[in-house]
């Protein structure tokens, strides 16, 4: 164990720089840059260092003792309130496997996203300050584990990137920010009641053995803790449970993007500046089914148990969908966009399967489609740099003309559409393996199969469109890519291929707490179907 | 060589074409003649494979040499238990003298381009394609397990696309590359559910544990319903990648790609890895599904057959040519003749790379020109590559003395023996049938290539014979296409060391219900470890029935190869016919056959235009209803607040303003009580007393 606060540290790093950032003058734009980079940068070192100490063979999920780097204190402390009680929420941070790779894939896609910032120019230090306030809130999310700590992350991101996409966006930019905002919103008022619901029907026990309120997600997971009378409690013949996992079922799917609440996506992906869209499909959609993971799958066991099918089923929609959509587009960051939808499909599939390769299948998918997805956007946006289009259709030929960019367009494509060697293919392949071992989705599985050869003709015929035949003439001046777009692409390009040939390193982090998390949620389910209800 | 150091060599012989592409693809640029070290490096593999080979051959020939390694282990996994992928290598004949035939057609081939590619702005990018395509398919050869054979199977798609788009300028050269890696892919798709299958009863992919529980009667879902299902859908990444009917149609696309590799990927290797992987699996092939892979197979041969006899374009012809012979390797793994099936591969490989490389030759000595219809006359030309190209035709078409007469007329015979045990006769008839046409199209090519008066005149003053680089890898492989290297007797391989020693079919581990009655050996367990031991495990009926056939198959297929050729002859050579007439007679087959039975405007049609119109019809759908609900929700909200900010406004505020105006209007009339004199005052207050008084009545 680390001697300091790490996960702390690691968390509010973003806003230590944001408050310096703010101190500043204006005019120091390049120095703000520097303090952006270096608030990043020692992010991804504090991560590195989380790595290093970090036990493989520890579960966490439900057991508070097997989770790592904890700090629990008491935040907030209200006594004597009528018939409430005690209200107390405490500040509950740490890690298990589900929460390390999306603690990893932050900190890297941060500190990309902050180099693939340096040529914004308009009002740098308002953007900066809000790009480091994100950073805070998207980390917050996945080391909280207290209900009502992760909802307050889960807010604080969504203010900034409401203005990073309203002010730094493109031409419908408003339209975009406040239609994700407001859609975001939506989903997060189901979170809310959910929570609100929770909080009154368990209790925990506290120092002093009195029994209060909890949103102690721990807490949550054990049904020990369930009042018989709380209408989220499995012992209350007339519980809300079904409703409540459905309500908070959708507050993350809007997240995922989950069909049909996925049109914010391309809107928000299409004006946002290159960065921002980086952020928003490497980090912020995996947010919606971390959440799902660690909130709805072991508060729910049940209702999750009994939902798989229907999990499955908007898998494959997203998967087919997703896929078809992206076919028919002709702007490459829409064309992106979509394949994320279709991308994330494949994570809901193998959640759904609730078995453990298909679990660790989805986990290592959701780090997977940060990574590779955060690669093509920024392919999208190395060529609008230097075009000022994004029309499929007004290309052709670039391979000649910037091969170096070409090289790295082809590992990041072929890893999307999931070719074997790159990181893609087996988080795909574990996918598929874990939902074909199930026999109740087994049809789905094999349908959603269609989704690599729907995925391979997208993308090959985008890098036909843009890369092969003559060069446009337009383009002949169009220069190759420059040292810090070699910066953004190295690391990502290394992390793609390493974790093709070499899973394990990924998979080695997760296993032990998906196989937790299987045996609990099915256990748990069991248990409640035990006693009767 | 011990053991381990033939499997540590195969690593290595692995590796080493990975280096060259590493070397080439980042050094390249700097240092322009580092191809030649990608090229030394293959050659190096070659040395090693050959070594290998030689080693397997001689001290472990029939056994099974492996070495496997985890490489994700899920640790203990609920309701399953410990759980691991297991990666690996096995080494046996057949592995091994496929090891030599990929290097050795792989060194032959960058020997060859070394001069062929000569003056290619990406010249040694080539290279490196070349150098990742050997390791790929080196990979698919020494693996132990479906799961690095689909993975590797992947990457050789991926060389593959990278080659035939090799000269990504030309639109069609960037179509045929995307072709091929999408309907390669939906053979995979197919392989991949197949694999499914297996592992999620057996939580193995390894070849070895998968049969061994099959022969021990534990069944994939305890059915061997399930298990034939399994067989034909790994089928079907062969069906991809083997061009098989009907995913056959990337392959003639494919020759956009530069002619070497048209004879290393297209003709030799990649396209045989279909035929490699159903050897490796034959084992488990149920009956029907042996008889649903005999059927493709058949087709297959046939219709690419039909279209060959028609078509122009030099490589085209070859392209399906191979195609139908890939069909006949097919039909043998189908028809239970295992060991021909592979025979037929390595023969093919050898003479279809001679026939691509010559073409090669031909077209480079023409500038590009790869109609036929503006050849002619070449032998005088080019001599090294006529006779090179005359002895693969040669043997190609099933003249005695060539390799290709042993390889295919064992197939006849087996297809013949399946005929006689199960009453399949249509498939040894379609067999004979393309053993005809394939003597006459081959011969037809070589007459209208190399034989008779040019027909441009131009183009033929600047042909001249190519440069040593590209004719000993020619005089090399039609070397290798003479019966010598495979048995001493010119007439029947069944004697000599490639089937007698190196090869020999395996016992099936179906049980017995499944699989035909022939595929038995009808031995027991014991007698067959006995039997394995000495590399005869084979059923005594469908022997005898082989050996029935032999004779028979031999005088039939002679006697149509000489058909075909004297047709050939008659036609293009003598011009005894009028051809002319003879194609407006039969128009409609001629251009059936020429427009290739329309296939590909059949797929046109229906997939490819189905899936674009679904993808638009869905985009619509898209943007119009989800995203008009959300939009219209968004509307109706902002109705809802204006419609609330109206009642806000005049009902609720308007309620509030009319209570404060009423109480003004009330205020104003009473104000002009307050008159500001003492008098009037007291006139009120007096009143306001008496009014009280009444209303009391305190008296």
């Amino acid at each position: 164990m680390i001697g300091f606060p790490i996960l702390t540290l690691i968390t509010f790093l973003p806003i230590v720089g944001m408050i310096i950032i703010l101190a500043m003058p204006k005019d120091k734009s390049i120095w703000i840059k520097y303090i952006a980079l270096a608030a990043t940068a020692l992010q991804v070192v504090l991560a590195v260092i989380l790595l290093g100490n970090y036990d493989y063979s520890a579960g966490g999920i439900f057991q508070a003792e097997s989770f790592q780097f904890i700090e629990k204190f008491r935040w907030i402390e209200i006594t004597g309130l009528s018939w409430l009680g005690t209200l107390k929420v405490d500040y509950f941070l740490g890690i298990d496997g589900l929460s390390m790779p999306m603690v990893l894939l932050t900190a890297l896609i941060s500190f990309i996203a902050t180099i693939s910032s340096w040529n914004i120019n308009k009002s740098v230090k308002g953007y900066f300050a809000l790009f480091l306030l994100l950073d805070t809130g998207m980390m917050g999310v996945f080391v909280a584990l207290n209900l009502f700590l992760f909802y307050v992350f889960w807010e604080l991101m969504l203010l900034p990137m409401y203005f990073l996409i309203g002010i730094w966006g493109g031409p419908r930019k408003e339209y975009a920010a406040i239609k994700f905002f407001i859609y975001t919103l939506f989903g997060s008022i189901f979170i809310l009641i959910v929570m609100i619901g929770l909080y009154f029907s368990a209790t925990e026990v506290i120092a002093g053995g009195e029994r209060v309120f909890t949103f102690n997600m721990l807490a949550l997971m054990d049904q020990a803790n369930y009042n018989v009378d709380g209408i989220l409690s499995p012992f209350n013949p007339h519980n809300l449970r079904f409703i409540a996992y459905i309500a908070l079922f959708v507050g993350f799917a809007i997240k995922i993007p989950m069909f049909p609440f996925h049109t914010w996506l391309p809107d928000a992906h299409v004006e946002a500046p290159t960065p921002i869209s980086v952020i928003l499909a490497g980090v912020l959609l995996k947010m919606g089914t971390y959440g799902i993971l660690r909130i709805s799958y072991p508060i729910f066991p049940d209702i999750t148990r009994d939902l798989m099918w229907y999990i499955a089923l908007f898998g494959m929609i997203n998967i087919i969908y997703g896929a078809l959509v992206a076919l028919a587009q002709k702007d490459f960051k829409k064309l992106i966009a979509y394949s994320s939808v279709s991308h994330m499909g494949y994570v809901l599939l193998g959640m759904a399967s609730l078995t453990s390769t298909g679990i660790n299948g989805a986990i290592f998918q959701m780090f997977n489609h940060g990574t590779i997805t955060a690669m093509l956007f920024l392919i999208v946006g190395v060529l609008y740099d230097r075009s000022h289009t994004r029309g499929l259709n007004d290309f052709g030929g670039l391979a000649t003309q910037m091969p170096a960019y070409t090289g790295f367009v082809t590992v990041a494509f072929f890893a999307a559409l999931g070719l074997p060697s790159l990181s893609g293919f087996i988080s795909e392949a574990l996918v598929f393996i874990g939902a074909f071992g199930v026999e109740s989705i087994r049809v789905l599985t094999i349908i959603s199969m269609l989704g690599i050869l729907l995925g391979a003709a997208y993308m090959l015929w985008t890098l036909q469109r843009i890369f092969f035949g003559k060069l446009n003439e337009k383009w002949a001046q169009l220069t190759d890519i420059d040292a810090r777009e070699y910066v953004m692409f190295i690391p990502l390009t290394v992390i793609i291929i390493f974790l093709g040939i070499y899973p394990s390193a990924m998979l080695d982090i997760m296993s032990t707490s998906v196989n937790t998390l299987v045996e609990f949620v099915i256990n748990g389910a069991n248990n409640i179907s035990i006693s009767g209800l | 060589m011990s053991e381990l150091s033939i499997i540590n060599i195969s690593i290595i012989i692995l590796l080493l074409p990975l280096v060259s592409f590493i070397l080439l693809i980042f050094f390249g640029k700097k240092f322009p003649k580092l191809y030649l070290a990608g090229t030394g490096i293959v050659f190096v593999a070659l040395a090693l494979s050959i070594a290998v080979t030689f080693g397997m051959l001689t001290s472990y020939s029939g056994e099974t040499l492996s070495l496997s390694f985890t490489w994700i282990d899920f640790g203990n996994v609920p309701s399953i238990g410990p759980l691991s992928i297991e990666l690996g290598f096995e080494i046996n004949n057949v592995t091994a003298l496929m090891l030599f035939v990929v290097n050795l057609i792989s060194a032959l081939v960058h020997l060859y381009s070394i001069e062929y590619m000569r003056g290619d702005i990406r010249y040694t990018r080539y290279f490196a394609y070349l150098g990742i395509f050997t390791f790929s398919m080196l990979g698919i050869v020494i693996t132990n397990n479906l799961l690095m054979m689909y993975i590797f199977w992947e990457l050789v798609g991926l060389s593959s696309y990278l080659l035939i788009g090799f000269w990504f300028e030309k639109d069609s050269a960037s179509d045929a590359g995307k072709k091929a890696f999408l309907v390669n892919r939906v053979g995979d798709i197919g392989m991949w559910i197949g694999i499914l299958i297996l592992f999620t009863h057996y939580k193995t992919f390894t070849f070895s544990t998968i049969f061994e529980q099959i022969s021990l009667g534990n069944l994939p879902f305890d059915s061997a319903s399930a298990l034939t299902t399994a067989g034909i859908l790994i089928f079907l990444g062969a069906v991809g990648k083997s061009a098989q009917f009907p995913l056959h149609v990337w392959l003639p696309d494919a020759m956009e790609g530069p002619t070497p590799v048209s004879a290393l990927i297209h003709a030799a290797t990649m396209v045989a890895a279909g035929v490699y992987l159903l050897v490796k699996i034959f084992v488990i092939l149920t009956a029907d599904a042996m008889l649903v892979i005999a059927v493709v197979g058949g087709v297959t041969a046939f219709v690419a057959a039909t279209i060959a006899l028609t078509q122009n374009d030099i490589k085209k012809v070859l392209a399906y040519s191979t195609v139908s012979q890939l069909g006949y390797m097919v039909l043998a793994v189908g028809v239970g003749a295992y060991a021909f099936a592979f025979f037929h591969l390595v023969t093919h490989a050898f003479f279809k790379a001679c026939l691509f490389l010559g073409s090669g030759s031909v077209i480079h000595a023409m500038h590009h020109e790869q109609d036929i219809r503006f050849m002619g006359g070449l032998r005088k030309k080019m001599p090294l590559t006529y006779y090179t190209f005359l002895i693969s035709t040669l043997a190609i078409s099933g003249v005695p003395l060539f390799s290709g007469f042993l390889s295919k007329d064992g197939i006849l015979a087996g297809t013949l023996a399946f005929g006689s045990l199960t009453g399949h006769w249509l498939l040894p008839i379609i067999g004979f049938t393309v053993a005809a046409m394939t003597a006459f199209y081959m011969f037809r090519l070589v007459i209208k290539t190399f034989h008779g008066e040019p027909r441009d005149k131009e183009k033929f003053a600047h042909a001249h014979e190519s440069k040593w680089v590209m004719t000993a890898p020619l005089a090399v492989l039609s070397l290798l296409s003479i019966f010598i290297f495979y048995t001493p007797n010119p007439l029947s391989a069944d004697a000599g060391w490639f089937l007698d020693k190196w090869v020999s079919t395996p016992q099936t581990v179906v049980p017995a219900e499944a699989s035909f009655d022939f595929m038995q050996s009808g031995m027991d367990k014991h007698e067959i470890g006995l039997a394995q031991e000495s590399g005869i495990v084979h059923s005594v009926q469908y022997t005898e029935a082989m050996h029935h056939a032999h004779y028979p198959a031999m005088f039939l297929s002679l006697i149509l190869a000489g058909l075909g050729i004297l047709i050939a002859f008659i036609f293009y050579q003598w011009k005894k016919v009028d051809l002319e007439k003879l194609t407006g007679k039969l128009n409609s087959l001629y251009k059936f056959s020429l427009n290739k039975w329309y296939i590909d405007e059949f797929y046109h049609a229906t997939f490819i235009g189905g899936t674009l119109k679904s993808a638009d019809v869905l985009s619509w759908f898209d943007y119009y209803i989800i995203d008009g609900i959300v939009n219209a929700s968004a509307s109706v909200t902002q109705f809802v607040s204006r419609l609330s900010g109206w009642f806000d406004n005049f009902v609720v505020d308007g309620l509030v303003n009319f209570t404060a105006l009423f109480s003004g209007f009330i205020g104003l009339s009473f104000r002009r009580l307050q008159t500001g004199k003492v008098q009037t005052y007291i006139v009120f207050v007096v009143f306001a007393v008496l009014l009280l008084l009444l209303f009391f009545r305190p008296f």
